[in-house]
């Protein structure tokens, strides 16, 4: 599965693409989160254009892997990824939070192909996650044929490692050893109210994971070759769950938005959209469009 | 005797010391693996009460197909979401306080929302938990369920019943909540006593005059049979209806029984307030107005007690029965 430059450059340029239509698809929207969906844009590249194992034209394939997106809130960076992979046409992502879209402003299961799960409510996406891995383990034991390894992975927020749930699923899935489960979350120290560490201090994070039976990584979800390798790593560990710390920057691409909590969710005013889209367009100034 | 031959009740059905006394939850564990032993797919998740909810004998005969949760309902519920996505048949046990009292938003958005194949199973329902007290019994949780999209309400009479829901369930795609209780109660119906989902039978059907129909639901409905027994000797025409299918509700029942009574009294262990009861209210004050008496909880906590003394001190014994048909039956216009 491992990386070379050219794929490597393949994945970042479709990041900045699924970055900047994702807030193009907000900013038409009215409304929606950003931070989360920005930082989150490397890891959701990662996971629709190289790890999982789909087909975006038949998304019920039985011998998919399972991308449980727990919070919900983050959907519009998932649209854009599902759009870019083929899910359904570019042009939709218009549609998003308008009556009787697809693209509900939380993600729904029955509006949606290739979506698991209906989430919005934090702390619930692990449990499902646990509750899939529970029962492809149960059919993997009754049946040789099936396909080996099919993968659940739940991509969770630092914010909703504040309720309770999470931890019942965390527990659970450590006594089964359900060593085929990845967790994934975005570290990105921001939460609505303000920094996670001043809202209800999460650290020591890894450690807790740990007391829990879990195998934890720490990567910078930025970085392509450490997201895979992460993953490819969290495949060879057996007898325990995986939980990978992606840390990132919030609003990560616009540099106004960049470590700043008010941009969890938040409208843009009109100076504000251009100014955003025009950072992502030229990766902040790097590249020069041919529009400029 | 006007017991309806139809529902293939016991014989002796108000000869109160005569009948086999089980509670409801036996019929649960006993559906369960009557369930599972013709479908693979069905499993089973508890949250640290396998013998209390009947869940043990599942376990036991199918430790592949089942899974202690720990004293973590909510998880239970959505673990429970997650296993219905890639195919699996859960039901979930635990107390109705806490499954579905705890977890209410994990069943509405994991589960119904997501419209999955999940069944709740909430044993302990109503006060005639006993000395367990308030904290243990729930009055509140067809109230919690009823509206909730997609999810279907029961509450089976006797053991029997319990077993046939617990059964049938299993053969329809959806969530599903079935109360049950702790306590033995008589069994009153057999196995030939016919159950459909959304069906309400007759249980006692006065062929003359009919002056009230009593419309009941769980243990209970035993009460509202001697009860009217009792009328029907005051020369009292009563139907009694068995509406174990809360939702969804038998519509046309119902209403043909207030279309020819004229008046209903509503019998469940449960708040008036969005229980069964309620349903029926919501039918009739839509299609076919009539009076109508609530018998159930009256905006009150339960407390500690042996559970007949409960019934009685909540207002739901056979006594208040009578007198709500009275009332009721004054109140025609």
């Amino acid at each position: 599965m491992s990386l070379h430059e050219e794929k490597i450059k393949y994945l970042e340029e479709m990041a900045a693409r699924i970055r900047y239509d994702t807030i193009e698809s907000v900013i038409n929207a009215g409304s929606g989160h950003i931070a989360g969906p920005l930082d989150m844009a490397d890891i959701f590249t990662a996971m629709y254009f190289h790890i999982l194992r789909h087909d975006p034209k038949n998304p019920d394939l039985p011998e998919r892997d399972r991308l449980i997106l727990s919070n919900g809130h983050i959907c519009p960076v998932q649209y854009a990824a599902m759009a870019h992979a083929g899910y359904f046409p570019v042009e939709e992502l218009k549609t998003l939070r308008k009556f009787g879209t697809r693209l509900q402003g939380h993600p729904h299961r029955s509006a949606l192909p290739g979506i698991e799960t209906t989430s919005g409510p934090l702390g619930s996406g692990l449990s499902q996650a646990v509750g899939m891995a529970i029962g492809l383990k149960m059919d993997a034991a009754k049946n040789q044929a099936l396909p080996a390894g099919r993968q659940v992975y739940c991509l969770m927020s630092d914010g909703e490692q504040e309720c309770g749930q999470t931890w019942e699923a965390a527990m659970l899935a450590g006594k089964l050893k359900l060593d085929n489960l990845t967790g994934i979350i975005d570290r990105n120290n921001i939460q609505i109210d303000g920094m996670t560490e001043d809202i209800m201090p999460l650290e020591p994070l890894k450690a807790k994971y740990e007391a829990f039976n879990w195998h934890v990584l720490e990567i910078n979800g930025h970085d392509f070759h450490e997201i895979v390798n992460a993953v490819e790593t969290a495949h060879a560990i057996y007898e325990k769950p995986v939980v990978i710390i992606a840390h990132t920057i919030a609003g990560k691409g616009v540099d106004f938005m960049e470590f700043q909590y008010p941009w969890h969710s938040k409208a843009f005013k009109p100076e504000e959209a251009k100014e955003a889209l025009s950072q992502l367009r030229t990766l902040q100034g790097k590249i020069k469009s041919e529009h400029e | 005797m006007p017991i309806s031959k139809e529902a293939k009740l016991v014989k002796d059905v108000l000869d109160l010391k005569s009948l086999e006394q089980k509670p409801t939850r036996d019929g649960y564990g006993l559906g369960l693996v009557q369930a599972a032993d013709e479908n693979p797919n069905v499993v089973a998740l508890c949250a640290d009460l396998i013998e209390s909810t009947r869940t043990e004998s599942f376990a036991k005969k199918y430790p592949d197909r089942f899974v202690e949760m720990g004293v973590a309902e909510q998880n239970m519920a959505s673990v429970a979401a997650g296993l219905s996505a890639v195919g699996k048949i859960p039901y979930i046990t635990s107390y109705a306080m806490f499954s579905p009292g705890r977890n209410w938003e994990q069943l509405r958005t994991t589960v119904c929302y997501n419209n999955r194949n999940v069944k709740i199973i909430g044993s302990h329902a109503g006060v005639s938990v006993g000395p367990d007290g308030a904290t243990h019994q729930a009055i509140e949780d067809i109230a919690i369920t009823r509206p909730i999209a997609n999810m279907k309400v029961f509450a089976p009479c006797d053991v029997w019943e319990g077993q046939k829901v617990a059964y049938e369930i299993s053969k329809i795609d959806g969530p599903c909540y079935v109360r049950y209780a702790r306590e033995k109660t008589p069994v009153f119906t057999t196995e030939n006593t016919p159950f459909e989902i959304g069906k309400a039978q007759v249980f006692f059907e006065e062929k003359g005059r009919l002056d009230v129909a009593i419309i009941a639901c769980g243990p209970l409905l035993h009460n509202a049979l001697l009860a009217a027994g009792e009328l029907e000797k005051e020369g009292f025409g009563v139907r009694v209806l068995n509406s174990v299918s809360i939702k969804p509700i038998d519509e046309q029942a119902i209403i043909e029984a207030a279309a020819g009574a004229g008046a209903v009294v509503t019998v469940e262990e449960h708040q008036i307030a969005g229980g069964m009861g309620s349903a029926v209210a919501e039918v009739l004050a839509k299609n076919h107005p009539v009076p109508i008496e609530f018998v159930g909880v009256q905006n009150r906590f339960g407390e500690s007690g042996s559970p007949n003394e409960l019934v009685e001190h909540f207002g739901m014994g056979v006594i208040s029965i009578k007198e709500a048909v009275r009332k009721v039956t004054n109140r025609k216009y």
